[in-house]
């Protein structure tokens, strides 16, 4: 342990005498990944209470995920309302970003603060706002509604990720390309585009996150036919702990560990 | 390609203005068929702007601008047919050299077979053949301009609009494409503007050159007239050192400090008048001067060595600083000396009087 | 604007208006999308917090805020959870943060994926998570009184602890993150310079680097408490019914009571505190980035 007794800062502590700052650390980090691993395990038991380690393994909670048609309707409408709201906050999203980076026009600092607003109000006043607007005009419970909503909170993380990647895209490149005979839309296309394409696929990935993560509103706008996952997570777990929740976790986890590799092999193709 | 293609400019009364600040004042200026004209001055003069404008990027207030008989004042930058240059090469990174020089060849319709043709030639004309397969991160500065130029080229546009191209390359590198951009304009006869704030640039490439400050053209020469002959004072201190001496021109002639000076021509008007004297035109003088030769005396202020030459500071008569080279072999002057400088007769040159300009 | 007479000059203006109304047109869906979904709502229900139940103005919602004691108690267990979860938040945060940033790139970058986790992993599988860990025959719970740690089972969860516990969890990367940015950012030369000059290795920490790390410190704090202030789902969850912050007061005048006015008088309370804690703390922080010479 000869490691122990060398010197950890340019102020010649030892790494000894900061082993419980290590520790702590450690423990910290445990404190944040365990809760959300140790779902996985758990979902694999047969009990009906749920243990760790498992006793014995099965795979009873996932069949009756699968063969609950409340749980796939949930499942599908998170499914559904995620990837409209993806291609509704993508596309608005970027050609927002993109009109705001080119225009420079005297309002666009206040416009950019209008389309940021959704993140700074509470999401509880917007849930209300939105299901009061929604029973006037009979929105609640639609795809439409649940979309709109959620497409109206995932904008501002779009424009975000895509205004910063404008930002040090170098836009010579599209006057290079429409002094070489290429149109304003289709330079965008073929010139801009391919390369904040990482951000333009980061921003629809957290899009959809956004849309299928999304509790609060889903609980006042969607329901009945179109209710979400959340809201029947929800739900079920102000009830009673359904093991069957813990089955539906593991494979949200799969779900979003997934869509964030592929955002990340987007990443290094950009890079080379 | 041949200098007949080639499509003149016409630029009237174009006027820009960002608020108060006036960028281009009303400029009027003729490209002619074929031509090399450099927009020269210092940032901020506005020739980026009026380069932009060219190209279509900057909207005017108003003006107007014609290629050949075609007017293009209002027409989209995609529309105008013209190659640009950017100073930073703006290369597509997502795409391979071959692919950058074949996207406006793409882009006009330009078939498979064609377009490898083509862009192979314009590798060739670049010296840069068989380089179409390198991504662009696996160039260097110098290739990557080549290559830009390449882009701008490959689809024979009638006019060739650079901004500043040369500007990212070392010194070395910056002369040797020089000529060689030189070389290609000959070669090609597009008709050319660049745009450079570096003077020696500008004297070496081009036919013409359009001198640029705070929105208005200064002057619009030859290399040779804007270094020897500039209109006014701006031209010639931007363009060259040059010290100025007051002289005073009377009908019988021209007096320094006094002493007689003998000129190369008599200016039309008669009163104080500022003679150029660029310090290469200077000669420290060991014997008696010939006829034609104007005999300044000065005090040597400083000398100093600087391996090929010792650059010598000196006092004139009426206290003006010249600065002239005397070899470094020979007898280097000392601080205090008393010299003889001599000016060619040639060589004297009386700017202009000029309005509201002492 | 000064109209520029010349050739060509009104159909130049007319081009430049319509390029700008283009470009500016880019931004109308978003626009429209972000006002009539959210600007509307809220607006309208800004406007129901001043009517009574006759539909008359009248300020009666928010006077029964102060009149009316479970109000008071909603906003007072708001503003302590908040608090305490930010509290709890620097205290583990900061350590944390101070290991990673001496850390070698790699091996902190490897870390970061672990604090990264939490804040990709649906927040519902968290609360979920937390249940199951915590509930009376729970792991911690087994567990505990298996090693001999505690004899009975406790009460982890459906109170207080709970709903901190799961707050803290789900705060703790949005307070990692900035201070640890900052921390990245200090040259470690000032720390040179100091032990140079004669500073012990904890002066040197107490300082030179904790100031020079505050502004990180300060907004991940700012960051975490405002969004404490909203939260809905974990009190709900975790709290078992027991803990109603503000949020939760709002939903439960809709679904029991449907009384929106004292719905959205809350909800513009909430709104108008958060507004006011940002204007605030922003002033606040640049003013300590000009205490801190702006290095970190």
């Amino acid at each position: 342990m000869e490691w122990l007794g060398r010197a950890a800062t340019d102020t010649q502590i030892t790494h000894g005498r900061r082993l419980w700052l290590y520790v702590l650390a450690g423990l910290i980090l445990l404190f944040l990944i365990l809760p959300t691993v140790i779902v996985i395990p758990m979902s694999f038991s047969e009990s009906q209470y749920l243990e760790f380690p498992p006793q014995e393994w099965s795979l009873r909670w996932y069949r009756n995920y699968f063969n609950s048609t409340a749980w796939m309707q949930a499942t599908a409408t998170s499914f559904k309302a995620g990837i409209l709201t993806m291609i509704v906050a993508t596309i608005l999203g970027t050609m927002a970003a993109y009109g705001l980076h080119t225009a420079r026009i005297r309002f666009s600092g206040l416009i950019f603060g209008i389309l940021l607003t959704p993140i700074i109000v509470p999401v509880i006043l917007v849930g209300i706002g939105v299901f009061y607007v929604y029973v006037k005009i009979k929105l609640v419970n639609s795809m439409i509604g649940i979309v709109l909503a959620h497409s109206m909170l995932a904008i501002p993380i779009v424009m975000m990720v895509v205004s910063s990647a404008l930002k040090s895209f170098d836009m010579n490149q599209e006057l290079v390309a429409r002094s070489l005979g290429a149109s304003r839309v289709r330079a965008f296309f073929i010139v801009t585009l391919p390369q904040i394409r990482f951000s333009v696929v980061s921003g629809a990935i957290l899009a959809f996150l956004t849309s299928f993560d999304e509790v609060i509103v889903s609980l006042f706008v969607s329901g009945g036919q179109n209710s979400t996952l959340t809201r029947n997570m929800f739900n079920a777990l102000r009830d009673q702990i359904d093991p069957t929740i813990a089955a539906i976790s593991t494979l949200v986890v799969i779900l979003t560990s997934l869509l964030l590799a592929i955002s990340q092999i987007f990443g290094k193709k950009t890079d080379q | 390609m041949t200098r007949d293609a080639a499509l003149p400019i016409a630029v009237r009364q174009l006027t820009k203005s960002y608020g108060t600040v006036q960028v281009l004042d009303a400029v009027d200026l003729d490209v002619h068929r074929g031509e090399f004209l450099t927009l020269l001055g210092p940032s901020g003069s506005g020739k980026t702007t009026l380069l932009m404008m060219l190209a279509g990027f900057v909207r005017p207030d108003c003006g107007s601008i014609t290629f050949g008989e075609r007017e293009v004042i209002r027409l989209e930058p995609h529309k105008r047919d013209v190659g640009m240059v950017f100073q930073n090469y703006a290369l597509f990174p997502h795409m391979d050299v071959a692919a950058n020089i074949a996207f406006p060849l793409k882009l006009r319709g330009v078939d498979r077979v064609e377009t490898a043709k083509r862009v192979e030639q314009a590798l060739e004309l670049v010296k840069l053949g068989g380089y179409g397969a390198r991504r662009i991160d696996q160039l260097s500065g110098g290739q990557r301009q080549r290559i830009a130029l390449a882009r701008a080229i490959v689809f024979e546009p009638r006019i060739l609009l650079m901004d500043e191209p040369l500007s990212a390359l070392d010194k070395q590198l910056r002369e040797h494409m020089q000529i060689e951009l030189r070389q290609l304009h000959e070669r090609l006869g597009m008709t050319t503007v660049y745009v450079t704030h570096d003077q020696r640039e500008a004297l070496t490439m081009s036919d013409r050159i359009a001198v640029i400050d705070q929105g208005r053209i200064r002057q619009i020469d030859t290399p040779k007239t804007i270094y020897e002959r500039p209109n006014n004072r701006f031209v010639a201190e931007f363009i060259g050192e040059s010290t100025f001496v007051k002289v005073d021109v009377t009908s019988s002639g021209c007096t320094f400090n006094g002493i007689p000076l003998s000129l190369a021509a008599q200016p039309p008007q008669t009163g104080p008048h500022h003679l150029m004297i660029r310090p290469e035109r200077l000669a420290i003088l060991q014997r008696d001067p010939a006829d034609d030769v104007n005999v300044l005396p000065a005090i040597v202020t400083a000398a100093i060595y600087q391996g090929d030459s010792v650059l010598v500071h000196a006092s004139l008569s009426d206290g003006t600083m010249v600065s002239v080279r005397a070899s470094a072999s020979s007898q280097a002057p000392l601080v205090g000396d008393h010299l003889n400088l001599g000016l060619n007769a040639a060589d004297t040159y009386l700017l202009p009087p000029e309005e509201g300009v002492q | 604007m000064s109209h520029v007479a010349g050739p060509n000059a009104y159909n130049l203006r007319r081009d430049a208006l319509i390029e700008r109304l283009a470009l500016f047109s880019l931004t109308g869906p978003a626009l429209l999308l972000v006002a009539t979904v959210m600007l509307v709502p809220v607006g309208w229900l800004f406007w129901l917090s001043f009517l009574n139940d006759a539909g008359g103005l009248s300020p009666e919602h928010y006077l029964r805020m102060l009149s009316q004691p479970s109000y008071e108690r909603a906003f007072r267990a708001t503003f302590e959870i908040s608090f305490t979860t930010t509290a709890i938040c620097i205290l583990l945060g900061y350590p944390l943060a101070y290991v990673l940033s001496q850390l070698p790139r790699r091996a902190a970058n490897i870390c970061m994926i672990a604090v990264m986790l939490p804040f990709w992993t649906s927040l519902l599988v968290r609360t979920y998570a937390w249940l199951v860990l915590l509930q009376r025959q729970g792991i911690i719970n087994t567990w505990g009184i298996k090693l001999g740690l505690w004899d009975a089972p406790l009460a982890l969860v459906h109170n207080l602890n709970g709903t901190l516990i799961g707050m803290v969890h789900i705060m703790l990367p949005f307070l990692v993150l900035p201070v640890y940015a900052s921390m990245r950012a200090i040259d470690p030369d000032y720390l040179k310079a100091a032990a140079n000059l004669g500073a012990s290795p904890t002066r040197a920490f107490w300082l030179v680097f904790l100031p020079l790390s505050l502004p990180g410190l300060l907004a991940g704090a700012l960051i975490v408490f405002i969004l404490c202030l909203g939260f809905y789902v974990t009190p709900a969850v975790l709290g078992g019914g027991k803990i109603t912050m503000v949020a939760n007061r709002i939903a439960t005048d809709i679904e029991l009571f449907f009384n929106w006015g004292a719905a959205s008088s809350l909800g513009v309370v909430l709104f108008i505190l958060t507004v006011m804690i940002l204007y605030v703390a922003s002033r606040l922080v640049r003013l300590e980035r000009l205490l801190g010479g702006g290095d970190a």
